[in-house]
């Protein structure tokens, strides 16, 4: 890997701030600017976080649906199998984040070693 | 509801007394804050997190300064992954930035409940402007269960100090990353791809405690593949607009209704 793919070029660094860093930087500044006068148990923002989880969800979602890189090399029942083993042993361990982590990779990488 | 929460993350902090004379230089409150950051699970959870964001990077064929500007400026797990999925994926630049702005939303709400906990009758605004870029969920989480236990008029450089060294450990945590994705096999590498969505998942799952924030999770996920059938390019905006309302919807009938 060379010096210049590690820097990359400048029109995605500009990229990163118009679509990345402005449209995320606004709300905490709004926040800073206007936070004083909002009731933080309004209903609005019972909404707010509600369409923020989802849209996360989504994202994990994504992830797994439509993997990029290296992670399209694992068959989609795999992929699928690990975040349903992960989510079994979250639960099961009373929401171990790092026990569903670990169950989910070991999934995915036993069977990737089964399937050869 | 949220700090049940705290409570059973919260392990006595070791910090000095309120009144120690540890707490009289900014400094020594900012060098507090850094060592924090070994004081707390999350610090695991976000190294993993910001681990998967670097492979994630790498293989969606961004460069390594373009990931650690995006941790440095937009400090926002969920955004940079959207940014880096949606750009990977062919998104335009409008598109992008419509769903990481609707997603950067619940900074909103964050700033808003964790800047009067620094605040004292003679802090001038721009003194809060750091801290608030620091704000995410980790950082706002940790000054629920930190700042108690420091004094008022320090806890601006506390949080800085925290927020530099959660900022530190994802930036390592990114070039680890991006070079394990570089140079590990196929399958190692799609094992560190595959943390970002696991560790998201579930940490995303423990933090909800009512039942709108597990129906819009579920829900997200669930409506995601169907939303992607649309191809409008605004896809995780769409199954994220509709899950989170009908969430809200179930809120609103078991709670404001009754």
């Amino acid at each position: 890997m060379s010096f210049a793919q590690l820097i990359g070029d400048w029109h995605a660094l500009a990229v990163l701030f118009v679509a990345g860093v402005v449209p995320n930087q606004i709300w905490r500044m709004l926040g800073l600017w206007f936070g004083g006068g909002i009731d933080e148990g309004s209903e609005l923002l019972v909404w707010v976080r509600a369409v923020a989880t989802a849209i996360l969800a989504g994202v994990i979602a994504q992830i797994v649906v439509e993997p990029p890189g290296a992670l399209a090399s694992v068959p989609d029942v795999l992929r699928y199998g690990a975040v349903g083993a992960g989510l079994v042993v979250f639960l099961l361990t009373r929401r171990s984040i790092f026990a569903g982590v670990v169950a989910g990779e070991v999934f995915m990488l036993a069977g990737k070693w089964w399937l050869g | 509801m949220r700090s049940r929460f705290f409570i059973q993350a919260g392990r006595p902090v070791a910090l000095p007394p309120l009144d120690s004379p540890q707490w009289q230089s900014p400094w020594r409150a900012f060098a507090w804050g850094l060592r924090s950051i070994t004081q707390t699970i999350l610090t695991i959870v976000l190294f993993v997190t910001y681990l998967g964001i670097g492979a994630l990077a790498h293989d969606s064929h961004f460069s390594l300064l373009w990931a650690l500007c995006s941790t440095l400026f937009v400090w926002a797990g969920p955004a940079q992954i959207i940014l880096i999925t949606t750009l990977g994926s062919g998104a335009t630049v409008i598109q992008s930035a419509i769903a990481v702005t609707v997603s950067a939303i619940r900074l909103f709400p964050m700033v808003v409940s964790v800047l009067p906990l620094m605040r004292t009758p003679t802090t001038k605004r721009r003194e809060l402007v750091f801290a608030a870029h620091l704000t995410a969920v980790t950082l706002w989480v940790e000054c629920h269960r930190f700042l108690p236990q420091v004094p008022r008029k320090r806890r601006i450089a506390f949080v800085q100090g925290l927020g530099c060294g959660l900022v530190s450990v994802c930036l390592t945590a990114n070039t680890v990353g991006y070079f394990l994705a570089a140079n590990l096999t196929q399958t190692l590498g799609a094992a560190i791809l595959l943390l970002t969505p696991l560790s998201f998942l579930f940490s995303t799952a423990r933090n909800s405690r009512e039942v709108a924030d597990v129906v819009a999770l579920s829900l997200g996920i669930l409506l995601y593949p169907l939303a992607a059938k649309m191809n409008s390019g605004l896809d995780i905006l769409v199954s994220g607009v509709v899950a989170g309302t009908i969430a809200y919807g179930v809120h609103w009938w078991r709670e404001v209704r009754a």
